[in-house]
């Protein structure tokens, strides 16, 4: 079975095991994302690389960046994005009784703290580790925020002038933006 | 399917395949060249930071394919875990015409003389199968030469007292001072240390109908988009098409090589880019895929004469898998130093390769290739969180104010540092995939620390206020694109694969010809050696050749 084959297999599983939340996209702006989980994502997205005097990663466009992936080279980590987004709020509601999104920036922080250590309540984290998970989803924010801009993220290059990179850096014989297939 | 019989079938076109093709193609045998991979033309690269060779965080653009081909890698604690080209434990290396040649560094080193002496100089340690070569640096000195000029080298050694004896200059003079170098450079000769120009195999001039590289920095990881990196893609494979006695076929998967009943191969079976069973025969067999996945063809090449794999029975193929351990460190200016200027890579020391007190060995240090955003972001310091505002103040303030310096350590060979192949995963084509397991020496460790010291002081000499140790640590599974040592060459056919001229003890018209027959893998880069080996050893089968076999 080639991992093709076995991906559309596992997701086919996903979506017909009834335990697993595998909403409707129709309300939705986004490829992968409900609503909801695209505003707790970039939410994560705007404290992993804050906005300053230089944008941040909110700013970028790394949600636009993971949604991309997540039905695209990412696509392996749909079952993990869509139970952690929920068990972030589930937690927050726990916590502090709002949503992820609705947290003051210093709530958010500290819960992502939690997360990090694997000192966070809620029924998710007993099935996925709290810690790879945020772990995954800072890895793809700061490709969003860094990588280039062909894949949705890093926003008229803002990581790249933050940097002082000459922008645009590439020397490539086709366009920057590009999309990849 | 049985198609034309040939004198040569070669299987992978990389650094060793490509030589070994024209070599014989232009000796007048006809040549079939068998790549697993496809044909890449330079205004096919995309410069995607996420999606290269080296930075795999969206997959590898030049192979191997990421559906088809698994393995299995087994980790210290036994867990086996299957593996995709774009996975760290996956020690991938590219799979297109070219091989890894496409998209190195391009670091043109020649290990030195004392690389193929490790065991008399310094004796194995507790451990190790560490042992000298069965051919020394004089037996390829004639060779080195030959890829130096046939293929492309440029660079300026001379400054170096360390290198070995060589009677030619290279072709190509180094590229103009980049900002790093006029750091380093003086900064190493305050130090009593000998810095020079490092060779590559990268025009710095037009050579051989190619332009001069065109400075720019996405360059290791990445094909070269004016063609000015020199890989076997663009230089000896094209000559051997130009020759009228070889073929080249893409997207073909070897599966085994198929004996007589007296024991000699008859040639190969594959399954070509429509997936369809072929069987090319041949008088003289020729597997370049590789140390991983040469030793794999050979242990699925399994007879009545050889129930454990072809070549294997005395259980030394697929043994002492290594690569190389890269430490160093990270030293951060206060001043501005990024120039942008490509490769990135320019001036190196050879000054602790050898006669290190209490070491085995040890490594050229130099400094590193291209510095892109997203790579950076890995590089902060111990304390220095991956997110929030502190990490984007380290990026802010170090992205263009710091140099790496890094060095690939020489490693001890281990004998259970190994390729299998799994007795259940198989690939998309029914093969049974390479299995990955062992560790590395731990006087690798040492060596990694060394390097990490002397990275440290040569940074700061040229002026870091910080500098921040890039090191390795712990044990590991070495290989990589550096991968070497699987079908180790030597004189007794109980203790190695192949014989001093690449040619399989046990079957007398096989040879493999990359870096799976490398004893040891020097602290360099190993390329140049690979390539260097391959005219060895085309040079012996063309004198040998009588027409329908060898003498």
């Amino acid at each position: 079975m080639s991992r093709r084959t076995f991906l559309r297999a596992s997701s086919v599983t996903l979506l017909a095991a009834p335990l697993v939340r595998w909403p409707s996209l129709l309300d939705s702006p986004h490829r992968f994302l409900t609503a909801s989980e695209a505003a707790t994502l970039n939410a994560l997205c705007a404290r992993i690389i804050p906005a300053d005097e230089d944008p941040g990663a909110a700013e970028a466009g790394a949600l636009e960046f993971i949604d991309r992936k997540l039905i695209g080279y990412h696509r392996r980590h749909q079952a993990l994005y869509r139970a952690g987004l929920a068990g972030i709020d589930e937690s927050s509601l726990l916590l502090y009784s709002r949503e992820f999104a609705r947290l003051t920036p210093d709530q958010q922080d500290e819960l992502l703290h939690r997360l990090e250590a694997n000192d966070v309540p809620g029924p998710t984290w007993a099935r996925i580790p709290a810690r790879e998970f945020f772990g995954r989803v800072v890895e793809h924010t700061l490709e969003g925020f860094y990588g280039g801009p062909r894949h949705g993220g890093n926003r008229d290059a803002v990581s790249w002038r933050m940097l002082g990179l000459p922008t645009p850096p590439v020397r490539s014989r086709r366009p920057l933006t590009a999309d990849w297939p | 399917m049985t198609l034309k019989h040939v004198n040569a079938v070669v299987i992978g076109s990389g650094a060793g395949g490509g030589v070994v093709a024209k070599e014989l193609a232009e000796a007048g045998l006809s040549v079939v060249l068998l790549e697993r991979g496809r044909w890449v033309t330079p205004d096919e690269e995309r410069k995607d930071d996420l999606r290269n060779q080296r930075t795999t965080a969206l997959g590898v653009p030049y192979g191997p394919d990421e559906e088809r081909e698994p393995r299995v890698f087994v980790d210290p604690q036994g867990r086996e875990q299957v593996v995709w080209p774009a996975d760290g434990a996956y020690n991938n290396n590219a799979a297109c015409v070219g091989g890894g040649t496409l998209s190195y560094g391009a670091m043109a080193w020649r290990y030195m003389a004392q690389d193929f002496r490790m065991k008399s100089i310094y004796g194995a340690p507790a451990g190790s199968t560490l042992e000298d070569w069965p051919i020394t640096y004089d037996d390829l000195e004639p060779f080195y030469e030959k890829a130096e000029w046939e293929i492309g080298v440029a660079g300026d050694q001379s400054a170096d007292p360390f290198k070995a004896p060589r009677r030619r200059p290279l072709p190509m003079p180094p590229l103009p001072d980049g900002s790093e170098t006029r750091l380093l450079k003086p900064a190493a000769q305050r130090l009593g240390w000998h810095p020079f120009y490092i060779p590559m195999l990268r025009n710095t001039v037009p050579y051989h109908g190619r332009p001069g590289c065109a400075r720019c920095r996405w360059c290791c990881g990445f094909a070269c988009e004016c063609n000015a990196k020199c890989g076997t893609q663009n230089t000896v494979i094209p000559a051997a098409l130009a020759t009228g006695h070889c073929e080249l076929r893409t997207r073909c998967i070897a599966a085994e090589i198929l004996l007589d009943a007296r024991g000699r191969a008859r040639g190969v079976e594959y399954f070509d880019a429509d997936d369809r069973r072929q069987r090319q025969t041949a008088d003289l067999v020729i597997v370049s895929g590789g140390a991983i996945e040469s030793a794999r063809l050979l242990l699925n090449s399994r007879s009545a004469l050889f129930p454990q794999g072809l070549g294997n029975r005395h259980d030394w193929v697929g043994r002492n898998l290594q690569g190389h351990a890269y430490s160093g460190a990270l030293g951060l200016f206060d001043h501005d130093i990024y120039d942008d200027l490509g490769p990135g890579a320019e001036i190196a020391i050879c000054d602790f390769n050898h006669g290190n007190p209490g070491l085995i060995g040890g490594m050229m240090l130099a400094n590193e290739f291209q510095r892109l955003p997203y790579q950076f972001a890995g590089h902060a310091p111990p304390g220095v969180p991956r997110w929030g505002k502190a990490h984007k103040d380290f990026m802010r303030a170090w992205f263009r104010r710091s140099i790496v310096i890094m060095g690939p350590s020489q490693e001890m060979p281990v004998f259970d540092a190994r390729v299998q192949v799994d007795p259940r995963v198989r690939d998309f084509w029914g093969l049974p995939v390479a299995r990955l397991s062992g560790l590395d020496h731990p006087h690798n460790i040492e060596l990694c620390k060394f390097a990490s010291d002397k990275a440290e002081l040569w940074l700061r000499e040229a002026g870091a206020i910080q500098t921040v140790r890039r090191q390795k640590t712990q044990q590991w599974l070495s290989g990589g694109q550096h991968q070497a040592g699987t079908c180790r060459m030597g004189g007794d056919p109980q203790t190695s694969v192949v014989d001093r001229h690449c040619k399989l003890h046990d079957v007398d018209n096989v040879f493999m010809i990359d870096a799976s027959v490398h004893v040891t893998n020097g602290g360099f880069n190993p390329v140049l050696t690979i390539m260097a080996i391959a005219y060895y050893a085309s040079d012996y089968i063309k004198r040998t050749w009588r027409g329908g076999g060898l003498r």
